[in-house]
């Protein structure tokens, strides 16, 4: 297919059309990653802005990465959301960033929707790395890429998103990507975690770990973040970890062949046990290596429609 | 002032149970009998509504505070070209309209600038800070119609209890935005299946219905009038349906964005759909419609809350609560009302009339010989396109424009001056 989007905003906005032709995309540039000389001329001339307005350190190095790899010339922007509101709209910000003849922004930002927002304002191209519990759309690609490689398809395969779902933009972009290639997806955690209103749109909810996992081909699991148990989602990390964290004790529960998937940073012992992370059925470190393949083969498709 | 007769109008006059063609007269800024008037100007309105001035008991007019989002001047103008001769002035400008002085200040404005009749509204509590009791003996004094702390909702049950005493004993209605803050923290859509899927942070319906139900409560134990601002949750409707059938004085009023938008609108991050209360689910929307058919809510008003296209132009999270609505309000009520069978039109007029006049305790508010000449005149047969560009309001947040709408105000009469005509 040819591909015709300008930006990269969401999973939901794209077809299953799409999705497969970015993975296609994505399957070459893994091959080229894997040469001696890992760079390819295809962004030769343009300048690529990658603009976080809230901290990353992973999200950005694999862009970077795959920036340049692409030959592109890069220039990276940290801001703060709050200093933004102060001082300058973010609208005025990227406008000006634009005017400096950019060709593509990659942009992370704190409120959902933001890159939307200025997407259509902007005529260069914009590529989301993260809003808020929004879209994630580039992790999202490189956990369908992994599943793809490893279990070679997605029609009836059974893949169960484990933990904080509500406030997961991974979580969102994953739902939109699996259901639209057909796989079975399974949201579990603790109801607090885990919106009932999710199953409208096909998911399965489930707030029980054993059912959660037992049939399942993929296990994709979202880190556990501290400070939700302050505000009263659940009580401590330590009871998270008895009855929704995955432990050596889990496997047993769960298909021999499963894959366990995480976007990183783990919480070591807290959602996943090290002896999991780090075992044979532990896809982890792959798709780190996948996020750049997939990430070049956005940046590619997107920039091959600038004007 | 010449002395007036509109002829051959459709007079709905909901007070007086009055839906007859006939003629209207007007001399010294007072409806006459046809026999009194002398030399008249003569309009022939064949064909069109004539009905009393409409009254929007919620309205923003950012003066003094934000006068680059909203003037007293281009606020009433707007009301004007609405339909609208009466809206309630709510106090939570900067300074906020919590004193005597405040209150005069926003009369005398309104006398040199305004287009149609300012009321005014004084906070509840100080600052609307929802701490300390306002002035509200002082209040009066200066002239309110009302009290509210609009925009804020007193979180403090004791003093909201002794807010609603003591202005009982002053006659002065509560009109309150209900919000229990807790369960709206951090919050800028409504809590359901579209903020789920957008990641947005929500207002859960009970924040509202928590609040409707602590004024019920309260308006039963101190027989005192509450009235309920832009009701938008499905049981928020069915608390206040119930609480009526049992005697107890409250209202409330539906704002035309609840019954027409709803939350999925905000699929798109548009800013022009973030108000708060919040757009809600269709099933919420259909449950404020059949309050407004079962007459369990009262009263139309628009929560005008202009703000400039700069402080909208930003993320979803980031932008101010509210839009602007004096000028599409009639014209979408009646497209998704009237067109669409659920109220006739002179019971869609009462929402615009009697119904807000009741909420203030205003006697008689009719076209009886005698009265004010406070008039609206529509044209029930246009069709035609919001076009935001033509507001008379200095804002332009608006989600409608470029909707299609039926029925439109062609003229406005305030104390018998012609302050509107299309």
């Amino acid at each position: 297919m040819q591909w015709t989007r300008k930006d990269l905003l969401s999973i939901y906005d794209l077809s299953a059309e799409e999705i497969t032709c970015i993975l296609d995309t994505a399957e070459k540039f893994k091959e080229v990653s894997e040469r001696r000389v890992k760079k390819v001329p295809a962004l030769r001339g343009m300048t690529v802005v990658n603009f976080f307005v809230e901290p990353s350190t992973r999200t950005r190095v694999s862009f970077e990465l795959a920036e340049q790899r692409l030959s592109a010339d890069v220039v990276n922007m940290q801001a703060q959301a709050s200093s933004l509101l102060k001082g300058e709209t973010l609208l005025d910000t990227v406008k000006n960033i634009e005017a400096l003849q950019v060709d593509l922004v990659v942009m992370r930002h704190s409120a959902p929707g933001a890159q939307n927002f200025i997407a259509k304002h902007l005529n260069c191209g914009v590529v989301n790395a993260g809003d808020g519990a929004h879209e994630h759309p580039t992790q999202a690609l490189l956990d369908l890429f992994t599943i793809r490689e490893k279990k070679g398809g997605f029609k009836g395969l059974n893949v169960t998103i484990l933990g904080d779902i509500l406030h997961s933009r991974v979580a969102r972009s994953n739902i939109w990507g699996l259901l639209k290639l057909g796989a079975n997806v399974t949201l579990a955690g603790p109801s607090t975690l885990v919106p009932r209103e999710f199953e409208e749109i096909g998911c399965r909810v489930c707030h029980n770990l054993k059912d959660a996992v037992k049939d399942a081909d993929v296990v994709n699991l979202l880190r556990i973040q501290h400070e939700r148990q302050t505000v009263g989602f659940f009580p401590s990390t330590g009871e998270y970890s008895s009855w929704f964290g995955i432990k050596g004790a889990t496997m047993d529960l769960m298909k021999k062949d499963v894959l366990i998937m995480h976007p990183g940073p783990i919480n070591r012992d807290v959602e996943l046990a090290s002896e999991v992370a780090d075992g044979s059925n532990s896809v982890i470190l792959e798709q780190v290596t996948n996020g750049l393949a997939v990430r070049m083969a956005v940046l590619f498709l997107i920039a091959g429609v600038q004007k | 002032m010449k002395d007036m007769i509109l002829k051959n109008a459709r007079v709905i006059d909901p007070a007086r149970g009055i839906d007859s063609v006939g003629d209207i007269a007007i001399s010294n800024g007072v409806i006459v009998e046809t026999s009194q008037v002398r030399d008249a100007e003569v309009i022939d309105l064949t064909g069109k509504i004539v009905s009393p001035g409409f009254i929007d008991v919620h309205v923003h007019l950012r003066q003094p505070g934000n006068t680059a989002a909203e003037t007293v001047a281009t606020g009433t103008m707007a009301a004007a070209a609405g339909g609208f001769t009466s809206i309630v002035a709510m106090p939570n400008t900067t300074p906020a309209a919590d004193n005597a002085g405040a209150i005069e200040l926003l009369k005398r404005t309104a006398l040199e600038q305004g287009v149609v009749r300012v009321l005014a509204c004084g906070n509840m509590t100080k600052g609307g800070k929802g701490e300390e009791m306002a002035g509200i003996g002082s209040l009066k004094a200066a002239g309110v119609v009302a009290l509210s702390d609009d925009g804020k909702c007193i979180q403090d049950h004791a003093l909201m209890r002794h807010v609603v005493e003591y202005a009982k004993s002053f006659d002065l209605p509560i009109l309150d935005h209900c919000e229990e803050k807790t369960l709206a923290a951090g919050g800028v859509m409504h809590e359901g299946k579209w903020s789920v899927l957008l990641g947005i942070n929500g207002i859960s319906s009970a924040s509202e219905e928590l609040m409707v139900a602590r004024n019920i409560i309260l308006a039963r134990q101190i027989d005192w009038k509450i009235h309920m601002q832009h009701i938008s949750a499905a049981e928020s409707v069915e608390l206040l349906r119930r609480a009526r059938k049992a005697g107890i004085k409250v209202t409330g009023e539906a704002t035309p964005h609840h019954i027409t938008l709803t939350d999925q609108c905000i699929k798109k991050f548009d800013t022009n759909y973030k108000m708060n209360p919040p757009l809600r689910s269709e099933a919420d929307r259909l449950a404020v419609i059949e309050g407004l058919a079962d007459g369990t809510l009262t009263a139309i008003a628009t929560d005008h809350a202009p703000h400039t296209q700069t402080a909208k132009m930003v993320e979803f999270d980031h932008a101010p609560f509210g839009i602007i609505g004096l000028e599409t309000a009639f014209p979408l009520c009646f497209t998704e009302l009237v067109t669409k069978g659920v109220l006739t039109i002179p019971q869609l007029i009462e929402k615009f009339t009697t119904g807000p006049a009741d909420i203030l305790g205003m006697k008689d508010y009719s076209l009886a010989p005698g009265n004010a000449a406070d008039i609206a005149v529509i044209d029930p047969e246009a069709k035609w396109t919001i076009d935001k560009n033509e507001f008379y309001s200095k804002a332009r947040n608006t989600p409608f424009d470029g909707f299609e709408v039926q029925g439109r105000v062609i003229m406005t009469v305030v104390g018998g001056k012609v302050v509107f005509r299309r």
